[in-house]
């Protein structure tokens, strides 16, 4: 226990500084950044109580915000895909019961966990670019910088995940 | 009373849910009106600590650019001095006026640690607060043009609301004319921004410079702000007043906060008209 508690506040202040110290500079194209700090989101065991996993996520969007002067936006987002987390994990493997003990993004099918791992992180990115932009006049702006975030966010988050994690 | 503990037992993650995702939309509502007073941002220790030692690193990838900038800002002011070489010597100058010394702007130089360009509201991060003498609503500028205006102060840091923002407003003038109208963006391209307002007599063309009115108590007149890209006239009004800014809004690294003397009088002034 001790060591999971560690870990994972080394990793949850390693994501805010990766996120706001770099990738927020990365403007491909002049205005595209990824926002790999969800990979928290992923990566947090599914048997661990609910409550402290709501928690982290709201105070990991937080710090984000602090640092980029967004209000709340990132803060929501990725509060609503931990919420949503479960529902989304059993529509895509469609069952209901599944090992919560040994349950691990790369112990799924590549194409189930790409399925999975890309509506979570549009659902985020399109929190985010609505909450931004405030206002219905900017609907196919919205919608267009949403989704090619999404394609950039996950692409970089598959090479993190082939990378750093061993395959079960 | 049981029937409610149920309830609250079964949906306590919903409700929990609920209640944070409030929270954070209220900060996000907070944040997008620009007289409330921001609990989240970025100028205090912590985040300003941290951008302060990145920056350290930061900053020797800008010293070209900066240099570069310098030295036309220099090559201008000397530019300016030759103009008038008569009126420094005694022989014609023998009446000293203190007025014409008297002093209405004064500058602080400052830097920036945090510059979000892609987002729809941009806003930066100055190495200068409270302890330096900024204030809240004060214009922020460089050698090319203005930036923005500060808004949430800190004793070390404070946070400036760029051009680049929905919220920021800034009164302009076309230098051939006093035709006045405002200075806002769209939220597409940080090299362009838009004029509005302005009234269908005024005569634009391509090319006319756009410098600060002078309007307010933030900016003096005169400052420069950009070129008029193009411009679409729809009913004999001016629809769409495309802008390309001096600055080049993507690398910023020292700027200017102006600071004006003459503020709290003019504020005086206005609110004793109120009553």
């Amino acid at each position: 226990m001790n060591n999971f508690t560690i870990r994972n506040t080394i990793l949850f202040i390693a994501l805010v500084l990766l996120q706001v110290l770099i990738l927020n500079n990365i403007n491909l194209f002049g205005y595209l950044n990824p926002f790999i700090y969800i990979v928290f989101v992923f990566f947090y065991p599914l048997r661990k109580e609910k409550t402290s996993f709501l928690f982290l996520s709201f105070l990991l969007g937080l710090s984000i915000d602090f640092f980029s002067n967004s209000g709340g936006i990132n803060a929501a987002a990725t509060l609503f895909i931990a919420y949503f987390r479960l529902p989304i994990l059993i529509y895509v493997l469609r069952k209901s019961d599944f090992d919560y003990q040994l349950f691990n993004v790369r112990s799924m099918s590549l194409g189930k966990s790409i399925t999975y791992i890309f509506i979570l992180t549009f659902i985020h990115s399109l929190i985010i670019y609505s909450l931004e932009y405030f206002s219905l006049n900017d609907f196919f702006e919205i919608i267009k910088k949403s989704i090619l975030s999404t394609v950039f966010t996950v692409t970089l988050l598959y090479i993190i995940i082939i990378l750093f994690t061993k395959k079960r | 009373m049981q029937q409610i503990i149920k309830f609250l037992q079964k949906y306590r993650y919903f409700i929990l849910f609920l209640l944070l995702e409030f929270i954070a939309i209220a900060f996000t509502i907070q944040s997008h009106s620009f007289h409330s007073s921001k609990f989240v941002n970025s100028a205090n220790s912590i985040t300003g600590g941290v951008y302060k030692k990145a920056n350290l690193i930061n900053q020797f990838f800008n010293l070209e650019i900066e240099n570069e900038r310098l030295l036309e800002e220099n090559t201008r002011l000397k530019n300016l001095l030759s103009l008038k070489p008569i009126q420094l010597d005694s022989t014609y100058n023998t009446i000293i006026d203190t007025t014409l010394y008297f002093q209405r702007y004064n500058y602080l130089g400052a830097k920036i640690y945090t510059n979000s360009y892609s987002r729809r509201n941009n806003i930066l991060m100055i190495n200068k607060g409270l302890k330096d003498g900024i204030q809240p609503e004060m214009g922020v500028e460089t050698s090319r043009g203005i930036i923005g205006v500060t808004k949430s102060v800190s004793r070390n840091y404070s946070t400036v609301i760029s051009i680049l923002n929905e919220y920021s407003k800034i009164n302009v003038k076309s230098l051939n004319n006093d035709h006045y109208g405002t200075l806002t963006w769209d939220g597409k391209d940080y090299k362009t921004a838009q004029l509005q307002d302005l009234p269908r007599q005024a005569r634009i063309k391509i090319g006319d410079t756009i410098i600060t009115g002078g309007k307010s108590t933030i900016f003096p007149e005169g400052k420069l702000v950009g070129t008029i890209k193009d411009f679409e006239i729809k009913n004999n009004t001016f629809k769409t007043i495309n802008i390309t800014l001096f600055n080049d809004m993507s690398s910023l690294s020292n700027v200017n906060v102006i600071k004006n003397l003459h503020k709290k009088e003019i504020q005086q002034l206005e609110s004793t008209n109120d009553e």
